[in-house]
């Protein structure tokens, strides 16, 4: 049955058509007004935001590393330099693999695994975004060529030159100018914002000697730029650039030949040897046997090198200039005998006899002379200070008892840092009653002072101590800090001058008359240097027991093991007449002080040949200006 | 004659109305309005795209390429007359359900998308056809039927708009199909669909919202959807569109950085940027205004369509301009909407300005068959 036929009613369709485009037109003019909505939010009430957003999105700051300064010697030689090197640095945050993307480039290029472990622990601390983290120093063309083949396979991969700190005299100089090495977690944690800023491009700091004392300076001031990348990181260009300014060159007082000299003259041996000139307490020659070569730490040094130097009986690590303390013994005498001279404790008619031993009135104790059989039985000071007699000294110290002792010799450095321009300075022992009550609790025996009338006992000074002490002896009394660095980017530096109470010439004259008898009088006990000297050289020898020897017991050096000898000593200066240099030597376990005397020589031999040179070449210049200036006419 | 004359004279009005010369255009069934609208987007579209490509003319020649293509389309597509497609639709619909089973079984793609059919070295997708056939098929069927629509006519029209929609969604390409299933129920909804199928259909779909996210929807297609609520929440990852071409459009401002000028596209930090995200190099370079300007371009085509479709002969004519009308603002809604935050990505083009094909001669194929209904009234009155 078919069904009803409906006719249709078009113009009810029309009508329903009609009301049905008036609901899409409310609707369309209602999502418009969405779209409007939206479009005026993003464009017109957040469009700050947003221009911000994009702005940050397309400009990066880079920060420009300051070029670090330089480190000159005296006459212009580079002790520190700055060399361009190819290192391979990995941005983390452009690496979508990190693990793939090393193994890639350990087909590329050598990684050694330390290289790997260091690197995973420095992509683990805290970094700007974006930051370059080096991966592997020093590529060779061969490797930076076969990294940029494969560029497009290393995104966020890069070749970066970076100026990295080279040491050219290696060993020589590792302890007074030491090293830059990577900023490591401590040293960030430690940074204020400042700080944090001022690093911001540099990957290094100085970790000790000049490089740390003078960071400041050397850093210099960070640039930047502001460059405009794309998405995935490339710079496509540099929209602003504050250039990094440069920090400043040191030039030292301080002469390559003269170190090179003192290195050679100690040889194998472990010791120091600083030498200062008097004029102006700078430092001429600060070496530190054995050394270490420093361009190890600049980019990191591997933990066998490293542990290899740390575990070295031979301390290579150790600056033995100013972090040695070591009983400075005979050398102090004539410091002493200057002080009991100037507190008329004894005078130069002065005698004592000398059966190889001193007693103290109503004490068993003997108090030996190094010389079993003694020096005779009318010693006076100019004799005591030549042959070195204990005998005299205790006697002199008996006398002069430790309070005057200790400030005399309190003018000399001993006891106190001296500031020199290097950190980690120690500060050595210088005793006094005050001392020994609140370090020992114990009250100051007359015994004591006999053991600091030799150097011997709790005294302990640094071979700089020591140097410092002969260059105010010297000076006549004249405390002049000593210092490494002469100039800072041309501008002298100045130093600390501090003159003591005035001794009268006399005592001076007879203090240096005997220093000079050591070296060239016939049983002065550095006799053995005065050949061929030709110049007059004031000297004190010393030795220094390792191992204390029991009351009664003989001193067998030979049953010594070879560490357990004595440290030989030597402290001079010279000419005598017009002092320029003074020094100290110390070599460890040398037994015979002459050892070090030997060492001294030839350090002064060299200063002295080079000073001669310079003062020639600075008169032959004067002359040829002279005559230059007289042809014309 | 001396008659007519005096009629003449004593009414030009009426007699100018019965012997206006037909015109050029109307000779030639073009709307003027329509064409206007489309000449101006078309050459503002030109404009954005070079600039958008990365001032590439490789795709400012191919875009135009394809322009001249779809004006003659649309050209063609005019001097139908409106039976013809009514008379076909059926067949229309029918090529393109096979033609989308081709594409499940052969169909070529990329992105682990199947969209496209290959054949004889001619690429295109079926999806695109559909997009009209679907509408047409409708409006055929429910002309003839009394409006409104009764419960078997809207089952029937449901299954008609189901399948392709079904088909195409396999592929998978959810914008396209959600699009096509709208331009199917916009005519229904034109022909009267009773608003109490509507609440309840707007009620199932609520209640089945749930089920739909669990089951039906694809990993990815959840992630868009999430990503749109908290773009911040993956800033690298599937937030990064969203918020880069949020910084592009914001970062315009009222007056836009300038033509070329703008950083987020040329530095590649707006993903397809000359193709579905446009509209973010366009809102960065140009502005507010800018969007303003091709916003009233739209409206101008809109209101002419809603216009021809009000004033149309018949129910079919009807019917179909209004859902192409509609359908028409419904892409520009999705993809600004998209990429303005407001809804998912979804993969929509900016009609006439996003760099692709098909898509332009599907639209201007629309714009024909609007010329030809527009057009239509004047050819029976004169006929």
């Amino acid at each position: 049955m078919p069904e009803p036929q409906h006719l249709k009613d078009h113009y009810q369709e029309a009508r329903i058509f009609s009301h049905r485009m008036v609901v899409a037109i409310l609707a369309i003019v209602l999502l418009l007004g969405v779209l409007l909505a939206r479009l005026y939010n993003l464009q017109v009430v957040n469009f700050k935001n947003y221009v911000t957003q994009s702005d940050r999105n397309r400009v990066q700051v880079q920060a420009l590393p300051p070029t670090r300064g330089l480190i000159f010697d005296r006459q212009g030689q580079l002790l520190a330099n700055n060399r361009p090197s190819y290192t391979l640095t990995l941005i983390k945050e452009q690496i979508n693999d990190l693990d793939m993307t090393l193994a890639l480039l350990a087909e590329l290029v050598e990684l050694r695994p330390d290289e790997l472990e260091g690197f995973h622990k420095r992509v683990g601390q805290r970094r700007r975004p974006f930051e370059e983290v080096p991966l592997s120093y020093r590529l060779t063309e061969d490797e930076i060529a076969r990294i940029a083949v494969n560029e497009y396979r290393l995104p966020g991969v890069k070749v970066s030159a970076e100026l990295v700190r080279d040491y050219p005299l290696n060993n020589m100089l590792a302890h007074s100018v030491g090293y830059v090495g990577r900023i490591n977690d401590r040293e960030v944690a430690k940074f204020d914002e400042e700080k944090y800023r001022r690093y911001s491009g540099t990957h290094t700091l100085g970790k000790i000697g000049l490089e740390k004392y003078y960071e400041d300076v050397l850093l210099g001031e960070v640039g930047y730029q502001y460059v405009e990348t794309n998405a995935r990181g490339r710079v496509l260009r540099v929209l602003e650039r504050i250039e990094p300014q440069p920090g400043a060159d040191l030039a030292l007082f301080l002469d390559a030949n003269v170190q090179k000299e003192a290195i050679e003259a100690l040889g194998e041996r472990r010791g120091a040897v600083v030498a200062i000139d008097v004029a102006t307490g700078g430092v001429l020659a600060m070496a530190s046997t054995p050394s270490y070569n420093p361009n190890l730490f600049v980019t990191g040094i591997s933990y066998k090198d490293y542990n290899a130097l740390n575990r070295s009986l031979d301390l290579p690590l150790f600056n033995r200039t100013i972090q040695g303390q070591y009983p400075p013994g005979s050398t102090l005498k004539p410091m002493l005998g200057l002080g009991a001279l100037h507190h008329r404790a004894v005078d130069t008619r002065y005698r004592v006899r000398d059966p190889g031993y001193y007693q103290l009135e109503g004490e068993e104790r003997f108090y030996r002379d190094w010389k079993k059989e003694g020096h005779g039985s009318r010693v006076d000071l100019r004799q005591a200070i030549t042959e070195s007699c204990d005998t005299y000294f205790y006697d002199m110290a008996y006398r002069l008892g430790i309070d005057s002792m200790h400030s005399f010799g309190s003018n000399f450095s001993l006891g106190e840092r001296t500031g020199i321009d290097i950190p980690s300075e120690r500060k050595g022992l210088w005793p006094s009653r005050q001392w020994k009550r609140s370090a020992r609790g114990l009250a100051w025996y007359p015994g004591d002072s006999l053991n600091v009338g030799i150097g011997q006992g709790d005294v302990l000074t640094t071979p700089l101590q020591l140097a410092t002490m002969m260059a105010t002896l010297a000076n006549r009394g004249k405390f002049i800090q000593p210092r490494l660095v002469q100039t800072i980017e041309g501008k002298k530096t100045e130093a600390l001058v501090q003159q003591m109470y005035s001794v009268s010439d006399e005592h001076w004259d007879y203090i240096f008359s005997a220093m000079e008898n050591v070296v060239h009088g016939v049983r002065g006990t550095a006799q053995s240097i005065r050949r061929g000297l030709k110049y007059k050289m004031a000297g004190k020898t010393g030795t220094a027991q390792v191992v204390g020897i029991a009351q009664g017991e003989e001193y067998d050096s030979e049953a010594l093991r070879e560490r357990q000898r004595d440290h030989a000593l030597f402290v001079a200066f010279a000419p005598v007449e017009a002092p320029k240099i003074a020094i100290a030597v110390i070599v460890e376990n040398g037994e015979k002080s002459s050892k070090a005397a030997k060492v001294a020589r030839r350090v002064i031999d060299r200063y002295l040949a080079v000073e001669q040179q310079l003062q020639l070449r600075a008169d032959q210049q004067a002359s040829e200006k002279q005559r230059l200036g007289k042809q014309p006419s | 004659m001396s008659g007519a004359s005096d009629f003449q004279r004593r009414m030009p009005e009426a007699s100018r109305d019965l012997r206006r010369p037909v015109s050029v255009l109307q000779r030639w069934h073009i709307d003027w309005p329509l064409l206007l609208g489309l000449v101006l987007i078309t050459v503002y579209g030109l404009i954005v795209l070079y600039s958008a490509s990365g001032q590439d003319l490789y795709y400012v020649k191919r875009q135009s390429v394809f322009f001249v293509i779809a004006y003659g389309a649309m050209f063609t597509v005019a001097q139908v007359r409106l039976h013809v497609f009514e008379y076909w639709a059926p067949w229309f619909y029918l090529a393109g359900i096979i033609l989308l089973a081709m594409v499940l079984v052969m169909g070529v793609g990329a992105k682990g998308a199947q969209r496209w059919l290959s054949i004889g070295g001619f690429r295109f997708q079926p999806s695109e056809g559909l997009k009209l056939a679907v509408p047409i098929m409708i409006a055929a069927y429910l002309a003839k039927r009394l409006l409104p629509p009764r419960f078997s006519h809207i089952v029937i029209s449901l299954a008609l708009i189901g399948v392709p929609a079904l088909l195409i969604m396999r592929q998978p390409d959810l914008g396209t199909s959600l699009l096509i299933a709208a331009s199917g129920l916009l005519v229904l909804f034109f022909a009267g669909l009773r608003w109490r199928y509507i609440a309840g259909a707007v009620g199932i779909l609520l209640a089945s919202a749930w089920p739909i996210w669990m089951f039906v929807l694809h990993g990815y297609q959840r992630q868009r959807i999430l990503t749109m609520f908290n773009p911040e929440a993956d800033k690298l990852g599937a937030g990064w569109n969203i918020i880069q071409s949020k910084t592009a459009i914001g970062s315009g401002g009222i007056y836009g950085k300038g033509w070329l000028n703008g950083t987020q596209s040329h530095l590649n930090f707006l993903p397809e940027s000359h193709t579905d995200f446009i509209i973010a190099v366009l809102a960065e370079e140009f502005g507010l205004l800018g969007v303003l300007a091709l916003l009233s371009m739209y409206v101008l085509l809109i209101g002419r369509g809603l216009w021809i479709a009000l004033t149309a002969q018949n129910t079919f004519s009807r019917l179909l301009a209004g859902s192409i009308t509609f359908t028409f603002f419904i892409y520009i809604f999705v993809n600004i909407g998209m990429v303005s935050g407001l809804l998912p990505v979804v993969g929509v083009p900016l009609p006439l300005v996003s760099s692709g094909g098909t898509s332009i001669v599907t639209l201007m194929v629309g714009f024909g068959i609007l010329m030809a209904i527009g057009t239509e009234r004047r050819r029976v009155s004169i006929g």
